[in-house]
């Protein structure tokens, strides 16, 4: 198992240096540059633009600038926000726990709702049930998010006003200290009646569209690995012992069925957090989606390159981790056969 | 199923309960996080706005209008023919408190000192402190404008000016000039963490800072000591951070903000029949026009300019591009502005008469032209491609051929200011109200390469009127100048002016008080929720 986990982690390291090496460039093949940008009509004198390039480093080459910024981010020095002024990991881990908050809610969501209904669809194949679900599924996978978010913003909270439009608590009612950064968490540690119920409320629309997509795939990956399992000798075998169906399905299937899930649910995180980007725009959720969005318009170098690396450090570890978990209920995999 | 539908129902029923506010509340939907709670650091009107709430500034505009009117100085005097400017300081004013900061003096002539010099001296120990980048100090020509500031008593401040400049008092209402605290800085300073400054504004305005969460929310209080001008009149300021114009409105008509500074275009009819809300605009201080390069022939013959004026239907660009939210403009000011000359005659549409005036300034047709056109929308500009390809149809009604150009826009505005183009569309937001940071775009100084003169037209007449205009502080007398200016410029057509934008914002109708500011700011002084 230790052998399996060292050759995982040391798969890291390329896609850790190819990361930085795309996150570098791809900003800077952006047209314009963190000062012209921020220029209006008013224009720059070339003696100032020549200054505040020479500030950032604009002025070295692009080899030595690159080299900077590994040698910086090999010391853990993610840089400072050029809009801000602020610790890019600073900055970072003020957003990030409204993304996690946000995702595992997704998440919890998509596998909640999702997993049940591909069982069902499995053992009640060609039924309207599982025609049905196998539509909707479809449909939620090739769901644009922004117009499903901006839907049922107008649905749900305009039209009949049951949940609030955005944001992550009600701004007028309440206001407390965040020191976790987690709404839920901190509104049960802030004592104010009603705050948690509220921090609910806010959570469910979002949730909602950004498990959307997960919760397409994981009902269909269910379905097609519970039909598989469904067919397999040992639950023929199950039946034949006369166990509940209960305990055939949900024993002896489910659980089974349940491994290429994981993985799918490992996978899911980097949409996730792709998904996270509108889901946080449409719904003024403060996390880091929205904020990698601001980093481009203003070419806020340290901050894109610095936030980029450290969402796929989050998408990189949780997906090793999945393979661990999936190599430890699996040795056909730990073994690499 | 229908169990879980009916649970459903019931427990949104549920949730849907709101528990009930105490405090008055105001909720502003604002568009975006700010860089900083320092204006003189940023550009941007998101920034701005959301500083504005905790300073004051030593001249102010009347709220809703450009008008300038004394604010921390509650009067001045202009001597030297408008080379010195003496303020003269309100007394009794207060500092904010914050967390670890309780000010021990009232505000006074240091702090106005400091304010400027830290954009202004390098060595000043703020100079560098985030970034130091005062963008709009420099863009405004405060450097090259200022001889020197000192104070004579705690109370009397002196700026003298290298060149006659009456409309720098505009300057000082504008948010790059807020007034910090000197005590604050020397604070930080010593405690070793001088940019706290920038994150934790202190200052003497109507509202003080209570807290920023990035991307969700800004808190203020009301200032209870704010002894001057406009008060508060809620309790407390909220700027909810909605990026999203859809969200905006959303929360707008569900009641969970009461202001929505920006309103996307298409939503305004709908706003407009909502009886829960309130729609209100003008046309901004901003203008877009064509800039005919007037190094390069043809654009030299006042008749090729006239012609190809003539040939482009405004009406049609706003209808369709503006969405109506435009005014044709006529002159370089719009028509919000003092001194603004409505008798100025518009060159109509006439594709016909722009023939014969190409025919009469000897030019054959067809003639090929570059057209350039702004890659990125602009407040007064919602399309530049889509305008040039309009004024690209009409062209060729004419014979001219346009071949529509465009670059990456901090390289385009380079490239027209060094004057590489022979037409190109560009355009100007105002800073200040005063119509001087308008006209100064026409004057001889900024025709040279690299300068913001775009066509490149240097007029004796225009330019002697404007260098007058800024001696003297007799606001008609100046009107009169300007009259004559915008005469000039409609007789030489350097350029064709296209729109003045409308700028729409929309309230809850139980909001009072609220006033559009031409500047496009918000402020929430006199503002009350009933």
């Amino acid at each position: 198992m230790l052998v399996y986990f060292l050759r995982r982690l040391a798969l890291t390291v390329p896609t850790f240096i190819a990361l930085m090496f795309v996150t570098f460039a791809a900003i800077r093949l952006v047209p314009g540059d963190p000062v012209e940008v921020r220029v209006g009509e008013h224009g720059i004198s070339p003696e100032r633009l020549a200054y505040f390039r020479h500030q950032l480093g604009l002025d070295l080459p692009v080899w030595q600038q690159f080299l900077d910024y590994c040698w910086r981010l090999l010391h853990g020095d993610f840089g400072v926000s050029l809009s801000t002024q602020t610790k890019v990991l600073t900055e970072f881990f003020t957003l990030f726990p409204a993304t996690v908050e946000l995702s595992l809610c997704a998440m919890l969501f998509a596998i909640a709702v999702g997993v049940p209904a591909g069982a069902v669809a499995a053992v009640k194949r060609g039924s309207v049930f599982d025609q049905g679900l196998m539509t909707i599924s479809l449909f939620g996978y090739s769901m644009p998010i922004f117009w499903w978010g901006l839907l049922l913003i107008m649905f749900v909270s305009v039209k009949l006003e049951w949940l609030p439009v955005s944001g992550r608590i009600d701004l007028i009612n309440y206001y407390f200290d965040q020191p976790t950064g987690f709404m839920l968490i901190d509104t049960l540690l802030s004592g104010e009646s009603g705050a948690f119920l509220d921090a609910v409320r806010h959570l469910i629309l979002p949730a909602i569209v950004l498990g959307t997509v997960p919760l397409g795939v994981i009902a269909r990956m269910t379905r097609s690995s519970m039909l598989e399992v469904l067919s397999e000798d040992y639950v023929r075998t199950a039946r034949a012992k006369g166990l509940s169906p209960f305990r055939v399905i949900g024993v002896h299937a489910l659980r089974n069925a349940l491994l290429p899930v994981v993985t799918v649910i490992g996978l899911s995180v980097s949409s996730l957090l792709a998904g996270a980007v509108l889901t946080e725009t449409i719904f003024s959720w403060p996390g880091v989606g929205h904020w990698l969005i601001e980093s481009i318009s203003r070419r806020d170098y340290p901050a894109l390159q610095g936030g980029v690396m450290l969402v796929s450090t989050v998408v990189i570890g949780v997906n090793l981790v999945v393979d661990l978990v999936y190599g430890a209920i699996n040795p056909r995999i730990r073994h690499g056969r | 199923m229908k169990s879980l539908v009916l649970a459903s129902l019931g427990l949104a029923a549920l949730l849907a309960g709101m528990p009930a506010a105490t405090a008055k509340t105001l909720v502003y939907c604002s568009e975006g996080s700010p860089e900083n709670f320092t204006p003189a650091l940023n550009t941007t009107g998101t920034t701005f706005d959301a500083a504005r709430p905790v300073y004051d500034r030593l001249t102010e505009f009347k709220r809703g209008t450009t008008e300038v009117i004394p604010g921390l100085a509650e009067s001045w005097d202009i001597a030297d023919g408008g080379k010195t400017i003496t303020f003269h300081l309100r007394k009794g004013v207060k500092f904010h408190g914050v967390k670890d900061f309780t000010p021990t003096r009232d505000f006074n002539a240091d702090d106005v000192l400091f304010s400027i010099n830290r954009q202004w001296k390098e060595d000043n120990p703020y100079f560098k402190v985030s970034g130091g980048k005062y963008d709009y100090f420099n863009d405004m020509d405060m450097p090259a404008s200022i001889d020197s500031v000192t104070k004579t008593d705690d109370y009397t401040v002196v700026l003298k000016l290298k060149e006659p400049n009456t409309p720098i008092l505009a300057n000082f209402a504008m948010d790059f000039m807020a007034i910090g605290s000197a005590e604050y800085a020397d604070f930080l300073l010593k405690k070793g963490t001088p940019e706290q400054f920038d994150q934790t504004p202190v200052g003497t305005g109507p509202f003080y800072f209570v807290a920023y969460q990035k991307d969700s929310v800004i808190r203020f209080k009301k200032n209870p000591d704010h002894n001057f001008g406009e008060k508060a009149l809620v309790d407390d300021l909220v700027f909810a951070i909605t990026p999203d114009a859809t969200a905006r409105y959303a929360k707008l008509k569900a009641g969970e903000c009461h202001v929505n500074g920006y309103p996307r275009l298409a939503d305004v009819p709908e706003m407009e029949k909502d009886a829960t809300l309130k729609v209100v605009h003008q046309p901004g201080l901003n203008i877009a026009y064509w800039a005919f390069n007037m190094t390069k022939p043809p654009f030299d013959k006042l008749e090729v300019r006239q012609a190809l004026s003539m040939a482009i239907d405004r009406d049609a660009i706003i209808k369709d591009v503006y969405l109506g939210a435009g005014d044709k403009a006529k002159t370089l000011i719009p028509p919000t502005m003092w001194s603004y000359d409505d008798k100025i005659a518009d060159y109509a549409y006439d594709p016909e008469k722009a023939k014969a005036l190409l025919a009469k300034a000897g030019v054959n047709t067809p003639l090929d032209i570059d057209l350039w056109y702004q890659p990125v929308q602009r407040p007064y500009n919602p399309n530049g491609k889509r305008i040039g390809e309009m004024m690209q149809a009409d062209l060729a009604k004419i014979g001219v051929n346009a071949k529509l150009v465009t670059f990456e826009w901090g390289e385009y505005r380079k490239r027209l200011e060094n004057a590489e183009d022979n037409t190109g569309q560009m355009g100007w937001t105002g800073d200040n109200g005063d119509p001087d940071n308008f006209f100064f775009l026409l004057g001889c100084p900024d025709g040279k390469p690299g300068a913001n003169n775009i066509p490149k037209w240097c007029n004796a007449e225009f330019n002697d009127l404007l260098a007058k205009a800024r001696s003297i502080s007799d606001q008609a007398e100046r009107a009169k100048l300007y009259a004559r200016m915008q005469e000039i410029e409609h007789d030489e057509q350097p350029e064709l002016l296209l729109a003045h934008s409308i700028v729409y914002e929309a309230t809850r109708a139980n909001v009072e008080g609220y006033k559009q500011s031409p500047l496009g700011t918000h402020a929430f002084q006199g503002v009350d929720v009933k």
